[in-house]
């Protein structure tokens, strides 16, 4: 640890960068061992610089900014290397020193803001305290406290310094969490999962703030995501982070478009692109899984799961090769980096799918479903006067952020929760009873779930062979031999093995895991299946397996699926129709292509635009103002003409506007003309977005 | 006083014994909802109300009203209990702050463990131990609980300390324990991280930004060590001779005097009720949460 | 990239080491390892070989009386002295773990399976019945075991059966509010509803599903409650409301003998007093080995 911090301290001069990480290795300490995280990772942000890093769950991205400001978990400690913020060696700072720095050059904001403010200190005192770290104090305090929260584009300073965190949304403490972040004009700012959990239109706004921020101070960032998009949209230089190690880096443009390392190929190939669907192709998935924390790596830590690999990746572990590029300097570690872009493909491309019989008789009807939930003497109307019909082997896709009504429409289908009176839920033809306790082993079979985590869903008590035979057993009817030959079968459809039976669930990976969900749910071939955001929990390599799978199941079995996501490229990919819901009600509904390809609902086009796209140069974006207003309270006329931006009059306000059926199978719920809807947006936004 | 007349028929103890009880659950569930359907209750309810107006039946064994003996022991045992409260709180709640500063190391140990195994203890044991110590080898303090006639506050305070001692004992290793795990928590919270990664002093996040959210658990925790202080406060009145509740419970029930039972009981449930509902308030006082609601 | 990836700042085990055991097997193991699980482990034993074999190695016969060596004081012939009718200190503290250590697991064991079932129906069922007997669960526990036993042994009269009932219902609340509040949690959890969604009895989701996932925590909570009990039976015994004389039970000993301290008679009840100590702080070390082998 000395040598390279040797070196960096004779560096220390005008030119230092903003941020130099030199062989920097960190270890977690798990079970009586230390745990590798972080492999000799080099890295460098110059002043002014905005470097996005990127990489999947595991790979240790998070522990990079943990380091950098000396805030490892207990088990976690620096086992070599260096770190230079500004060319002042962290490591080697006391406490006091430590603290200083902390104060004055380097700030950080990561994910669920409601964690990262303190519950019972007022807004005003979490900035106060800050601008008295460095001797202002009262009224300057004060002053300079509204100063940085107008910055952060808070239109109530004073009131909102008056309040606590829970009285904010969560977008609201993101911002305050920005400035206190930026509060003492820190040289370097890092930002970790700034912007996930939050919704889609509230993540815009934050990263449109960041953007900006960015142009009026000086502070140079670190961002780390998960999303590939954000990063192409906040970043200058990104680097893509593997197993603890930098694989690639590079200009952000010139990575993605032209990546020069297999993972980060396979990665971007994973993503459902350019309004890809699941009748055009397959997606490409990653085998294998990502080395553990602490494992043993001999060579190329991705050649397992590399099929350019050789024998050469395997036992000699490639250097970070620096590429002649004219877009700026570029590193890949991979021998064969050249031939990266040549690794073929995982799951082949091609795929016969049956197109769909459009004269089937609807295999579901929902006519004028609502649900309504009392809390504290008001009443939230969680799901409002949803009709509408599901054909066979049909998907519905159901779209929209927090609040929406997405989720209890599917536990009301379900009869999971009973639905209020009058609303009628029809099951090819035949009336389904509003609880499910009343509903006939046939009627619950055919409707069946996939639930977002599969942690959740799976009982963790029971081997996988227990949770899938009891629900062959009890869906399927099945016992003995039978049960055994329809096991191997499920098992085998859902790509599983033999070997994953006698688990349990907590030794599977995510992805593993979904795939035994998925199973159970086709245990009694079910005619339509619910998924609840199935692949949200999981990574993107993992994710595209999974929809992979569920549309090689709809094609095998001819089922229908309701698709519920907050991620409209998975959305777009797999479904047939869309619903987009907002606040419990449709507010457009029709064919995929058509919801997305316009003209659309104002909410549709807000939310289009709102989302982080991969490979679509910034155009001008349309930004909702202020939160979802809450269920409980709804705004009177459309629900949406708070933050609508092409509210046209006192009419959106005080009226409802109704469904209406635009072109044959394609309504919108908006007082606007289909036709002014059409020349608005057509002004606006190209009409294939994304 | 009917029901008075009702539990002294013969064969009838038991009957007697269980109403008294669902008395005390009355109280207790009143206070914390109504609806909780209670037929008994109105054949307490005539008792009751001569109760809350001071009259609390006559006793069979000293042929005299209730009411004073009642009282007078409150106030004794409220003498007890404040000596050994005012000690344990402030001492237990720094043993659990100290402990969970220095987690994992040997004082975070010595705190851990000696705080569980003091708390385990029963009373009379840790009181006998103690006697034997303080009151019979080193005659520093006097083994009997029960001063001379007319001594001043400090007499007083000098005769409590060794019958506290045995529920300072209980209840410290529990209090230490919430704290430090309301410590522990809070230290490894993200809004403790916002604060250590502004740059504050570290005292200043630990009185600022972390005692604050690691306490507010404890408080409600010694509310509730309230039912636990007066079943100690039985044992070591008995064992150290004071005139408290506990002891004239004891009393009242080897001599089945049903009266002083009953009133006694009931005297106990208002007291807890109380401590409960004062915690509730002080907890959200205390807590913004609660005490401002969700705006959204 | 999972959308909850940042969060998992401390990584889980790969997955294919130590995760490959079961998580019992990994409790188990991580109990082998805990010094404090041995320590009281190790303690427990002792008293539980001296309560099965104690007779054998005894000295004296522990109840055999010897009045012209009555309140002998500690000597090679007697090793803990004699006590006010000369029985043998050391012989009785020998055997007298035996009543304390049938009464009390038994009282545990009623406990846990009355709470156990209270808990699993209530959080599973909910609603207005779950309100009702959480209500009268909770008023019941806010007094202390002491008086219930007080009150129950005046009624019911005094014998091992009535103890082991009194505290084992005595503990159940408590016991049923743990479970239950595991019961709650596990509830939201999707595996229910997919139960829902195969239309299993409430029995099979109770017992089948639920149940196996809120094993750890009835555990912790049985081994804390065991000690828990032995301080109970303890307590009525020296109260004079638990095991009954001629028995050499340790807290009864020092009740018939702790009158004469102020004599200087140390030795009839320091060691009785040493004892249940050591078997409380045992049972205690144990059951916080057992809370941390399940909570890391």
């Amino acid at each position: 640890m000395t040598e390279p911090a040797q070196r960096l301290i004779g560096k220390t001069g005008k030119t230092a960068n903003a941020l130099e990480l030199r062989d920097l290795s960190v270890a977690y300490r798990v079970g009586g061992r230390n745990r590798a995280v972080l492999r000799n990772l080099n890295l460098s942000i110059g002043q002014g610089e905005a470097y996005g890093l990127v990489g999947e769950s595991g790979c240790g991205k998070s522990t990079v900014a943990l380091s950098v400001v000396r805030y490892l978990p207990r088990n976690g400690s620096i086992t070599g290397g260096a770190i230079a913020l500004d060319g002042q060696d962290v490591m080697k700072l006391d406490a006091e020193a430590l603290r200083r720095a902390r104060a004055e050059s380097v700030s950080m904001v990561y994910q669920d803001p409601g964690k990262a403010l303190n519950p019972s200190i007022r807004i005003g005192r979490q900035l106060t305290e800050i601008f008295e770290l460095a001797g202002i104090s009262g009224q300057a305090a004060e002053d300079r406290t509204i100063a940085m929260l107008n910055r952060v584009r808070i239109s109530d300073p004073a009131s909102v310094m008056q309040r606590y965190p829970h009285q904010l949304s969560g977008g609201m403490q993101q911002r305050v969490a920005i400035a206190m972040a930026l509060a003492n004009d820190p040289s370097m700012l890092i930002l970790d999962e700034p912007t996930t959990g939050l919704d889609a239109t509230v993540e815009a706004e934050v990263l449109d703030l960041i953007a900006q921020l960015r142009q009026e101070l000086s502070a140079s960032i670190l961002f780390i995501s998960h999303n590939l998009a954000v990063i192409a949209n906040m970043c200058d230089r990104v680097g893509v982070l593997y197993a603890g190690m930098l694989v690639e880096e590079g200009p952000t443009d010139a990575v993605f478009n032209d990546p020069r390392h297999p993972y980060t190929v396979a990665l971007l190939r994973c993503l459902p692109r350019g309004g890809q669907r699941k009748d055009q192709g397959r997606l490409d998935t990653i085998p294998g899984f990502l080395p553990g924390i602490g494992a043993d790596i001999k060579g190329c830590a991705f050649a397992d799961r590399c099929a350019l690999a050789t024998e050469r990746c395997r036992t000699e572990p490639p250097p970070l090769y620096d590429l002649a590029d004219d877009r700026g300097r570029r590193l890949s570690r991979c021998h064969y980096h050249e031939q990266a872009q040549s690794l073929p493909r995982a799951t082949p491309y091609n795929v016969a799918l049956p197109s769909r019989q459009a004269a089937s008789p609807a295999v579901l009807r929902v006519e004028g479903l609502n649900k309504t939930y009392g809390s504290h003497g008001h009443l939230l109307r969680a799901v409002k006067d949803i009709s509408v019909s599901l054909r066979p082997g049909e998907t519905l896709g159901l779209v929209g952020e927090s609040g929406s009504g997405k989720t209890t429409f599917a536990r009301l289908l379900l009869g999971l929760v009973p639905p209020d009176e009058g609303g009628m839920i029809e099951l090819e033809g035949k009336a389904l009873a509003p609880r499910l306790e009343s509903r006939s082993d046939e009627q619950v079979k055919a409707m069946q779930i996939v639930f977002q985590n599969p942690d959740s869903a799976l009982n963790r008590s029971h081997s996988i062979r227990h949770l899938i035979s009891r629900a062959l057993k009890r869906l399927a009817g099945l016992s003995g031999a039978a049960l055994e030959a329809r096991l191997n079968d499920l098992v085998r459809s859902v790509r599983l093995t033999e070997r994953h039976l006698a688990v349990k669930p907590r030794q599977l990976s995510g992805g593993l895991k979904q795939r035994v969900a998925i199973a159970r749910a086709f245990a009694g071939d079910p005619r339509i299946v619910v998924c609840d955001e199935p692949t949200s929990a999981l990574d993107v390599s993992v994710q595209a397996a999974i929809l992979n799978l569920l549309a090689d199941l709809q094609s095998k079995e001819d089922v229908s699926y309701i698709f519920i996501s907050h991620d409209l490229g998975v959305v777009r990919y797999l479904s047939d129709r869309i619903a987009v819901l907002y606040l419990g009600r449709i507010m457009e509904l029709g064919p995929s292509e058509d919801v997305f390809a316009g003209p659309h609902h104002p909410y549709t086009e807000a939310l289009l635009s709102a989302v982080p796209k991969l490979d679509q140069a910034e155009t001008a974006r349309i930004r909702l103002d202020g939160e979802i207003p809450s269920a409980t309270n709804p705004p009177s006329g459309c629900v949406f003409h708070t933050r609508c931006p092409r509210k046209i009059g006192p009419v959106c306000e005080t009226q409802e506007p109704p469904l209406n059926e635009a072109e044959p199978g394609h309504s919108i719920r908006c007082h606007i003309l289909y036709a002014e809807l059409a020349r608005l947006q057509n002004k606006v936004v190209q009409p294939e977005p994304a | 006083m009917v029901f008075l007349g009702g539990q002294v028929l013969p064969g009838n103890v038991g009957r007697a014994i269980l109403g008294p009880f669902a008395d005390q659950r009355a109280v207790d569930a009143l206070n914390h909802s109504l609806g909780v359907d209670r037929p008994l209750l109105t054949q307490y309810g005539s008792w009751i109300w001569n109760f809350v107006q001071g009259d609390m039946g006559t006793s069979y064994i000293f042929r005299s009203p209730v009411a004073p003996f009642v009282i007078d022991a409150l106030g004794n045992s409220m003498k007890l209990a404040a000596v050994a409260f005012v000690l344990v709180v402030p001492i237990g709640i720094f043993g659990g702050v100290i402990a969970a500063l220095n987690l994992n190391r040997p004082l975070d140990r010595i705190i851990s463990l000696g705080g569980l195994s003091v708390t385990v203890l029963p009373e009379f044991v840790t009181g006998i131990i103690l006697i034997l110590i303080f009151g019979v080898w080193l005659r520093w303090l006097p083994i009997s609980a029960a001063w001379p006639r007319d001594a001043g506050f400090f007499t007083q305070l000098y005769y409590l300390i060794l019958p506290s001692l045995p529920l300072f004992l209980v209840l410290f290793g529990y209090i230490a324990r919430m704290a430090r795990s309301g410590m522990i928590e809070a230290l490894d919270s993200d809004y403790t991280r916002t604060a250590v990664l502004k740059g504050l002093p570290w005292r200043t996040v630990i009185w600022r930004h972390v005692l604050r959210n690691a306490l507010l658990p404890t408080i409600t925790v010694i509310a509730t060590q309230t039912g636990y202080l007066i079943g100690g406060l039985v044992v070591i009145e008995t064992l150290f001779r004071y005139q408290g509740i506990g002891s004239l419970i004891f009393t009242a029930a080897r001599g089945k005097d049903f009266p002083v039972l009953e009133a006694g009981i009931l005297t106990i449930g208002i007291v807890y009720a109380v401590a409960t509902l004062a915690a509730d308030f002080l907890y959200s006082v205390l807590n913004p949460r609660i005490r401002l609601g969700t705006d959204q | 990239m999972s959308a909850t990836d940042s969060s998992a700042t401390i990584p889980a085990p790969a997955p294919n080491d130590a995760n490959r055991r079961g998580p019992l097997a990994e409790v188990f193991f991580s109990l082998l390892r805990s010094g404090t699980f041995l320590t009281g482990l190790a303690i427990v034993m002792f008293w539980v070989a001296c309560a099965l074999f104690g007779e054998h190695f005894a000295p004296y016969d522990p109840l055999a009386d010897d009045i012209i060596n009555a309140l002998a004081p500690p000597s090679a012939e007697h090793w803990f002295g004699t006590d006010q009718i000369g029985r043998d200190v050391f012989s009785r503290v020998i055997v007298g773990s035996r009543d304390i250590l049938t009464v009390a697991p038994l009282a545990t064991l009623l406990a846990t399976i009355a709470g156990t079932a209270l808990g699993l129906f209530t959080g599973y069922f909910r609603g207005i019945v779950d309100d009702i007997i959480s209500r009268i669960l909770e008023a019941f526990m806010a007094i202390p075991v002491v008086i219930v036993a007080l009150l129950a042994i005046v009624a019911l009269g005094t014998s091992k059966t009535t103890v082991i009932v009194v505290i084992g219902l005595s503990f159940a609340p408590i016991i049923a509010r743990t479970v239950r509040a595991a019961v709650l949690a596990e509830r939201q959890l999707d595996y229910v509803a997919a139960a829902q969604l195969r239309h299993e009895s409430a029995l099979h989701t109770m017992f089948v599903e639920i149940l196996p996932n809120v094993i750890p925590p009835i555990l912790v909570e049985t081994t804390v409650r065991l000690g828990y009990a032995i301080f109970a039976v303890a307590t009525l015994s020296f109260m004079g409301f638990g095991i009954q004389p001629p028995s050499p039970d340790w807290g009864l000993s020092i009740s018939s003998n702790y009158g004469m301290i102020g004599g200087g008679f140390w030795w009839t009840v320091l060691f009785d007093a040493i004892a249940i100590a050591s078997l409380v702080i045992g049972v205690n070390l144990a059951a916080d080995g057992v809370h941390g082998a399940f909570n890391d």
